[in-house]
């Protein structure tokens, strides 16, 4: 068998992004005959819309690890934790699991989603030929673990919530939280954004 | 169980092809026994799958869910002794606090993924499955079955359980601090609600209609 897989595109047909069905559009009739969902060959502006979230999660990464994301205070002074020194605190106390949970979910989960979604839109933009197959799996991954990276922005809720002591002891929120959630939400949309079947279509064209 | 791809020059039916989602390949649509599930014969992407008695077990798993989710919702997740003095948190009181310290962005995005997106994705798949179950389709089928495509990624109370086992080792040096009733509730909704999603498939339940005839509802 050397005929090569035919795809939808290929064949001038559209698949509804919502319901699935495949049907072929008539007089520029761009909507799906069952569901009613607007039909686009593609994610509109994939690469466009990927790249924007991308960058902005990449500008908010610096001030979510560099800044403090919440506050501890009681009557001996008051100490601020990053991501990073809150991981620090959880190894040091004995806790080397959840420290490594944590460096795993807030640091290196956003970080590598970062990496990984600029190489796949930088090859989906070069039109590569290059292991289809193994990029269509880091992009599942990549969609994949995003949520977890939330993990922290509930430990920063819950002891916000559980340490209110009044003079004796409380936990405050601080500004790098925020950075932070804009990096899981952005980082999210981004891959959301992105359509994985503009990594096969140069293969299509090649043969 | 693969669905077959098809090659260049026959000429099928349209409405017997699916092409992946992943990878735009088209393949020939086959049914599938109970239970089984067809993957893109090039990438590997689910393309659709029967659930073994899908409308029963949905229905069945999304009520578990709803009412196990009411019931989190009002008893503690944990509470902490501090010399006598105790607070709780629950699902909600996380979002509070962090709107009351000042930081209404954090809070609101503590809302959405563990309250708003959870209530809304339990409503919007009780609207779709009770009229189904009784031969009915609900009026705005298509848009109520995206928003539900839509909800399953901002959901993350999976995420929020794993945060309170953190939360507990993390406390656990400081005070006493005990598991709440509803720790225990959301460790089950988890795995309800997983199970639940499973017995759901969109592109199945379109079938399911069609083959029953389903009525619309007016």
């Amino acid at each position: 068998m050397s005929t090569p897989p035919v795809t939808a595109a290929a064949l001038g047909l559209l698949s509804c992004h919502d319901c699935g069905l495949l049907s072929k559009p008539q007089d520029g009739h761009m909507a799906c005959p069952r569901c009613g969902a607007p039909l686009h060959p593609r994610k509109v502006n994939s690469v466009a819309r990927a790249w924007a979230f991308l960058i902005a999660a990449a500008v908010c990464y610096i001030p979510a690890n560099l800044l403090p994301v919440m506050q501890a205070g009681s009557m001996f002074g008051s100490q601020k934790d990053t991501i990073f020194s809150g991981v620090v605190y959880l190894w040091n106390s004995g806790s080397e699991p959840i420290a490594l949970l944590i460096l795993f979910a807030s640091i290196m989960v956003p970080l590598a989603k970062l990496i990984t979604l600029t190489y796949l839109l930088i090859s989906v933009q070069r039109r590569s030929l290059m292991r289809p197959l193994l990029r269509t799996k880091l992009y599942r991954l990549a969609e994949f673990i995003g949520r977890w990276s939330m993990i922290d922005i509930y430990v920063v809720a819950l002891l916000v919530t559980l340490v209110q002591f009044g003079g004796f002891a409380t936990i405050e929120p601080a500004p790098g939280a925020i950075a932070f959630g804009l990096v899981v939400i952005l980082t999210m949309i981004s891959a959301l954004s992105f359509d994985p079947r503009l990594i096969w279509d140069p293969i299509e064209d090649k043969a | 169980m693969g669905a077959g791809d098809i090659s260049m020059g026959s000429s099928p039916d349209i409405s017997s092809l699916i092409a992946c989602h992943e990878c735009d390949l088209l393949h020939r649509q086959t049914a599938l026994p109970p239970g089984g599930v067809a993957c893109c014969t090039r990438c590997g992407a689910e393309l659709y799958a029967n659930p073994r008695d899908s409308l029963n077990r949905a229905l069945a798993l999304t009520l578990a869910a709803a009412i196990l989710y009411v019931t989190l919702n009002v008893l503690p997740i944990v509470s902490l002794d501090a010399q006598g003095i105790v607070t709780t948190a629950t699902l909600l009181g996380s979002a509070r606090a962090l709107h009351a310290a000042g930081m209404t962005s954090v809070a609101l995005l503590v809302f959405a993924t563990t309250i708003f997106v959870p209530t809304a994705y339990l409503f919007a798949m009780l609207y779709l499955l009770v009229p189904y179950k009784f031969g009915y389709t609900p009026p705005q089928m298509p848009e109520v079955l995206r928003a539900v495509h839509m909800l399953k990624h901002w959901g993350m109370i999976e995420v929020y359980l794993l945060g309170v086992m953190a939360a507990l080792v993390k406390l656990g040096h400081l005070a006493i601090i005990k598991p709440g009733p509803s720790l225990w509730l959301l460790a089950a909704l988890v795995f309800v609600l997983a199970a639940a999603v499973a017995a759901f498939d969109s592109h199945n339940f379109w079938h399911i209609g069609e083959a029953a005839g389903n009525r619309p509802l007016q």
